[in-house]
């Protein structure tokens, strides 16, 4: 909003917007990949959006769309091909290691390490973000307490149930305590019980004030948790706006429709 | 060069590789399983099945002889030897293995033998064939010792001196200790074995370190971390160099002493007459310099099995991709073994085969220095190569997240 309100301004202005308000801005991204069959793909084209503190900006698109790239860009994973995106007042291609050290990003896959148990993950990925033994130590027993995974902390993930997998996700990707989450399809192919614990857990996310990302085709989570939507299709940003802005533009109320008509149009 | 952040993710990558239990049984049971087996194992069933071949009675035929009867009976009398009748397919009855040997007399053989003229007494046998070799060798020691007796009765029939048809004798001597002599023959193989536990104790945490990362899909969270991905591809390769060395020494070590142990066994089957080729001691110096020379090459195969399966998409395209490597690094650890392959300058700069070559000459006992160090020097310039194509490979994402 404060970054549409201020209109066309300086790069330096937007950074330090950004970071005053632990803000995601994505800033003309394009991604080409080369493929051997179909020579160059642009998976991500010229997508730009901002998404400010405190603010859950779902990106709504089907398999394919470029949601899981544009999120890849957020995260450092992918370097973009053209344009940028400032995280959390950091240049993803400038200083990706200050936006990874301010990110938590949560898959579809728990993408755990099988043969290490439940402590010995949330562990390893905070001493990877550099927190130090004592910060850790604190930081691992409010984590475990909140989520309540005292019983299972040392048994190995890979005999873990879902439900406990999800956790000890959701606390690998918050013991560095990040200001920006980036989720990406996080309830894909999980049952009502775990999808409600990811929805609980992005909600608790926006009211502890972070900016969360998140890409799904779901489009009930859309309209449970999402305070802005981009609707992005064929690697373009087709529509952008709340649901409400959306529904008036389109004249549409169910949002499944709305998104047939835009990514159709 | 962050030296925190490669500790954690090499100790994280250790941890996790010790509850594997693929990469304990290549790196821990095969090394301490596969020497012994070669060493002693092999000696106790070759002495087994050489005494079995000596203790049987070869069944040779005589062909031909009816107008030599004395030789016939002399042989007849042989109880080391089993006279079978003749028939004309004795070539066919030594190739089926019904027979291990046959002796053709000629016409006329003791009449020309009194005469003193000469003649040609034929042996056929299965060459290579051990069993065919002793009936063979029994012919050749009687008709040798036959010859001898007819030589010794026309000299003393003519006053003659013995040793006129023998001037003088040759004496043929050993002056290589047995080390040396047991080196030749197994020092060969034993090299081969440790290179090849040296790849095989890296590869699966090779592949299950990339290849499996990114099969399990924790390869995005991994890259999510602020640790430069430097850091995460060394902290990686550390510990595939680590399942590779630990084999190394396993294996080297239980070579060792299971030439020391096999020795022993072997003096104590045979009662102290063990072929000399059976006989191995390898030195505390020998031990240390195969590991000198073996340590490259090990950083060298961990860091090419990381930078193939980090090209993989997963664990099963991972082990197409290393099946060649292994044929690769067979090949010139197998020429090694060829007769007549020596270590020159020139070759000290074949990975593999260096190594190979040189570890043979280390077991026999010799040690030329500059030869090792100059082993040492192209095995490091390799296994730098190998390291940065690793390094680099880690950074592209077209290699990180091929689809």
């Amino acid at each position: 909003m404060l970054l549409q309100i201020c209109g066309p301004i300086s790069y330096n202005l937007r950074r330090i917007l950004a970071k005053k308000i632990g803000m995601i801005e994505a800033l003309h991204l394009v991604k080409r990949f080369h493929d051997k069959k179909r020579g160059t793909v642009c998976a991500v084209d010229d997508v730009s959006f901002s998404c400010r503190q405190g603010e859950i900006y779902g990106l709504l698109g089907a398999n394919g769309a470029g949601k899981t790239t544009t999120l890849r860009m957020l995260a450092t994973i992918l370097t973009p091909t053209e344009g940028t995106a400032i995280v959390a007042g950091f240049d993803v291609i400038k200083n990706p290691q200050m936006v990874r050290a301010r990110v938590g990003f949560l898959s579809a896959a728990t993408a755990l390490y099988g043969r290490l148990t439940a402590q010995e993950m949330v562990e390893y990925f905070g001493r990877l973000h550099g927190l130090d033994e004592d910060t850790l130590r604190e930081r691992m027993e409010r984590l475990f307490e909140r989520l309540e995974m005292q019983e299972f902390l040392n048994r190995r993930c890979d005999k873990l149930s879902t439900g406990m997998k999800q956790k000890v996700s959701i606390a690998r990707t918050l013991v560095h305590n990040p200001t920006v989450m980036i989720f990406d399809e996080p309830t894909l192919g999980l049952d009502v019980m775990a999808a409600r614990t990811i929805v609980k857990f992005i909600r608790e996310c926006r009211e502890a004030g972070k900016t969360v990302v998140f890409s799904t085709h779901v489009m009930s989570e859309v309209e449970k948790l999402c305070d802005k939507i981009g609707i992005i299709h064929g690697g373009k940003l087709l529509a952008e706006g709340t649901l409400p802005e959306l529904r008036a533009r389109t004249g549409i109320q169910d949002l499944e429709d709305l998104f047939v008509k835009v990514v159709e149009a | 060069m962050s030296l925190r952040n490669v500790g954690i993710v090499y100790r994280k990558e250790l941890v996790d590789s010790l509850r594997d239990r693929r990469t304990l049984i290549s790196m821990i049971v095969v090394p301490l399983l596969v020497m012994p087996l070669l060493t002693i194992g092999m000696g106790v069933l070759s002495i087994a099945l050489v005494g079995i071949a000596m203790r049987e009675v070869p069944r040779v035929m005589v062909l031909g002889g009816e107008d030599s009867p004395g030789v016939l009976a002399e042989l007849n009398k042989l109880s080391d030897l089993e006279i079978v009748p003749a028939k004309p397919d004795y070539a066919e009855e030594i190739s089926s293995k019904r027979i291990r040997a046959a002796v053709e007399i000629p016409a006329g053989f003791e009449a020309k033998l009194a005469a003193g003229e000469s003649s040609t007494v034929k042996i056929y046998m299965y060459q290579g064939e051990l069993k065919s070799g002793f009936g063979a060798d029994r012919l050749q020691r009687f008709f040798s010792k036959l010859r001898d007796r007819a030589v010794r009765e026309h000299l003393q029939a003519r006053h003659l001196p013995e040793n006129l048809a023998r001037p003088f004798d040759i004496l043929e001597t050993n002056v290589a200790s047995a080390e040396k002599v047991g080196g030749t023959v197994l020092g060969g193989l034993v090299p081969y074995f440790v290179i090849l536990l040296c790849l095989t104790g890296a590869m699966y945490p090779a592949m299950d370190l990339t290849a499996g990362e990114k099969e399990r899909g924790t390869i995005e969270t991994l890259l999510c971390s602020p640790v430069s991905r430097t850091h995460l591809v060394i902290g990686k390769f550390l510990m595939v160099l680590t399942a590779s060395i630990a084999t190394a020494i396993l294996a080297i070590t239980s070579m060792a002493v299971s030439f020391g142990t096999g020795k022993q066994m072997l003096l104590s089957i045979t009662k102290g007459a063990a072929d000399p080729s059976l006989q191995i001691t390898v030195t505390p110096k020998g031990v240390v310099s195969i590991f000198f020379v073996v340590f490259p090459l090990a950083v060298f195969f961990s860091a090419a099995l990381l930078a193939l399966s980090l090209v993989a998409k997963s664990f099963k395209e991972a082990q197409s991709y290393i099946s060649p490597l292994m044929i690769l690094v067979v090949m010139p650890a197998i020429a090694s073994l060829l007769p007549g392959v020596e270590l020159t300058p020139a070759l000290a700069f074949i990975p593999v085969l260096n190594t190979s070559l040189v570890s043979k000459e280390i077991i026999s006992g010799t040690f030329h220095w500059n030869l090792i160090g100059l082993i040492f020097l192209s095995s490091s310039i390799y296994a730098g190569i190998a390291i940065a194509i690793a390094v680099k490979l880690f950074q592209r994402e077209d290699v990180l997240f091929r689809t």
